[in-house]
């Protein structure tokens, strides 16, 4: 997995609660069997009109945004489906960090194989930062300092220590649950005592 | 010390916890479909690892899977390719797969029940966020990511934190032509769609205790509209009638010890919940949702919102943004609203139950003339049983389409499709803007509901047609 330690961009903000995957990646290019090349088709209907031509006002499609590596949103970012092809379209646009005030379980999670930092702050700070994408600046994220810069500020943000380690060392988090082969084992002789049912073979 | 049957379910589950919390958790059942699981098998190819417990994995194509005749295969390449992809994966690594030409074939959820798959105290995963259907049997059932379905692959067990513990007591007797699926709807209005957020939701009270097996798989199975992680309900006597005998049942003294540790999943008497909500069913009436989320609900005799009476400005923007979407007027009343599409199916409402809930309304009866009207069985066994009972005539009758099983229209990944401002009274679970195609509008309800909805050709009341 690509690491994430430390990121400057100017920042997009997209102010729409409940973004759900469906509009972060719709259906249609869930038939890939792949995960790269989804980027054009982030937030596909919010993008392009029924012809396929570009909507010139959504942010993504402006100029400096198409480049931002940054998205700030509303609230329960990545709501409904389990599709780890929503990150995957935003790692493929470019976008390596999030900034939102709630994310869904799921999305949250999938970010974090990813290489995409989800960051929560609350609405205020949300809408401080908002402000350098309206003016086109940059911000920048420190995630071993858990610190986010804006002009002459920071905010410090909270994440998981364990998450944090893998995210800022690319870890492989399968080989590291192997590691653990022997404790898996005995758990499954465990079972098989005590829930022979499980094992239906 | 009291637990909660979370608790208990995640305890035994433990093989390995971390000071910080993180935990490896053992998955005793892994389901998987063509969508999520392509891109994680690749992942186990390249880096040369093998399925730690094939036999633990169940493997069925659903989502991208024609409707109609499926004699001639799936015309659309890419969906081809991705249930092709699947079978030669499943061929590959050693894991049973249900194929498109079987009879056993059905949407994931309906197929893990129906086959004995699914069974209390267990984990159960799956690369699907409705995979909270399963709980209804007592077990901890979540959806994960493609990573994480690779995760599960590869060592038979998944990172996990511990989620907060949410109770959601229904006391009391619904009214005639009131649903489970009014009751989750309620209770999604009631929450938010992110009322659940880090939390696993136990259902609770003597209403819940009341509901079919199958009326339970409805409530779980929404929980993810609300948010939550998961969603489950202790286990009892119907859960264990309904498995007896099931394919992948256990079976003989196995079967015995079985019913006798499930018998005892259940929250202990003092256990603690961070959250707890109760909700009296005499006061649920038949639900629809008007927007584009599924916490947008109002009661069948209700009217839609209007924006210029909320003072919360995120909230007034997010309303004007779904009626136009959804193409309404503030203020109009929920029965005055016309559809041009019924779809009666999904992991939802797909299953045997649901048709004749639908089928009992729609007896004797015709669908309006304007209105599209189908029905897609849950699997390949729902449907059988439908016709056995001639349920298919009913619907046929009426002048509904009778499919082949899949998910079809509740994602439209398929041929099944809204056009645009086409409107849709629909059992699915998702109202999403685009979800059911672009430009398409989605009002969630519940069967009954859906059947009323195409004999008069607008939202209505089912309790008027009553039979
Ligand atoms: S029926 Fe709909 S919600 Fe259920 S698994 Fe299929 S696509 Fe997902």
């Amino acid at each position: 997995m690509q690491k994430f330690i430390s990121l400057k961009s100017i920042p997009s903000y997209l102010p729409i609660v409940n973004i759900d995957t469906d509009m972060i990646i719709p259906k249609q290019f869930l038939k890939t069997i792949k995960r790269t090349g989804l980027g054009k088709n982030l937030f596909f209907e919010l993008r392009y009109d029924e012809t396929g031509k570009e909507i010139p006002d959504f942010i993504l499609n402006k100029k400096p945004f198409c480049n931002s590596n940054i998205l700030i949103t509303g609230k329960n970012f990545g709501c409904g489906s389990s599709r780890e092809h929503a990150p995957w379209a935003l790692l493929d646009f470019g976008i390596t960090c999030i900034i939102s005030s709630s994310y869904a379980d799921i999305f949250y999670n999938n970010c974090f194989k990813n290489g995409i930092l989800p960051i929560v702050l609350n609405e205020d700070k949300i809408k401080d930062l908002s402000e350098y994408s309206n003016r086109k600046e940059e911000i920048s994220v420190n995630l071993a300092d858990q610190k986010i810069i804006y002009g002459n500020n920071e905010i410090l943000f909270e994440i998981d220590p364990f998450k944090k380690k893998c995210l800022l060392e690319g870890l492989d988090d399968i080989a590291l649950s192997l590691e653990k082969s022997d404790k898996i084992k005995c758990f499954e002789n465990k079972i098989k005592n005590q829930r022979p049912w499980i094992f239906n073979d | 010390m009291p637990h909660t049957l979370y608790d208990k379910i995640w305890n035994d589950h433990l093989v390995h916890e971390q000071d910080d919390g993180t935990a490896l958790l053992f998955v005793d059942r892994h389901l998987i479909h063509e969508v999520t699981s392509p891109q994680a098998f690749e992942g186990l190819r390249n880096s040369k690892r093998k399925v730690r417990q094939p036999s633990l994995t169940l493997a069925v194509a659903d989502h991208n899977v024609p409707t109609t005749d499926r004699s001639k295969g799936i015309s659309d390449q890419e969906s081809k390719i991705q249930v092709e992809t699947l079978e030669a994966n499943c061929k590959e690594f050693g894991i049973k797969l249900f194929g498109m030409n079987d009879k056993r074939q059905g949407i994931v959820h309906v197929t893990g029940p129906e086959q004995g798959f699914t069974q209390p105290g267990t984990v159960i995963v799956c690369g699907d966020s409705h995979t909270a259907t399963h709980g209804a049997f007592g077990s901890l059932a979540f959806g994960i990511g493609t990573s994480e379905v690779e995760h599960v692959l590869a060592t038979q067990t998944l990172v996990q934190k511990k989620a907060k513990n949410f109770r959601i007591n229904v006391n009391g007797k619904l009214p005639l032509g009131v649903t489970s699926k009014d009751v989750i709807l309620q209770i999604i209005g009631k929450i938010g769609t992110a009322g659940g957020t880090g939390c696993v939701i136990e259902y609770a009270g003597d209403l819940i205790r009341s509901l079919s097996v199958e009326q339970r798989m409805t409530i779980c199975n929404m929980t993810i509209e609300g948010g939550a992680r998961a969603g489950l309900i202790e286990p009892d006597e119907k859960i264990f009638n309904y498995l007896k005998g099931r394919p992948m049942s256990p079976k003989g003294d196995t079967w015995d010890k079985a019913v006798e540790v499930w018998s005892n999943l259940n929250s202990d008497n003092d256990s603690h919940f961070d959250k707890e909500v109760s909700l009296t069913a005499e006061e649920i009436i038949p639900m629809v949702t008007w927007g584009t989320s599924p916490q947008d609900v109002i009661t069948i005799e209700g009217k839609v919102p209007n924006p210029n009476t909320e003072k919360d400005l995120d909230k007034k923007s997010s309303i004007e943004r779904s009626l136009k979407y959804m193409g309404l007027k503030p203020d109009t009343l929920a029965k005055d609203i016309k559809i041009d599409k019924v779809f009666i199916g999904s992991c939802t409402n797909g299953r045997i139950e649901d048709l004749r809930e639908a089928a009992k309304i729609l007896k004797n009866k015709k669908k309006a003339s304007h209105v599209h009207a189908m029905v897609v069985p849950g699997s390949g066994l729902v449907k059988q049983q439908a016709e056995q009972e001639g349920l298919d005539k009913i619907f046929i009758n009426s002048g509904f389409e009778w499919r082949e099983p899949g998910c079809s229209m509740c994602l439209a990944m398929n041929a099944d499709k809204l056009k645009p401002e086409e409107r849709c009274a629909s059992t699915s679970n998702r109202n999403f803007e685009g979800r059911q195609g672009r430009g398409g509008r989605t009002h969630l309800v519940s069967p009954g509901m859906a059947a009323a909805a195409a004999i008069s050709g607008n939202l209505d009341d089912v309790r008027k047609y009553q039979n």
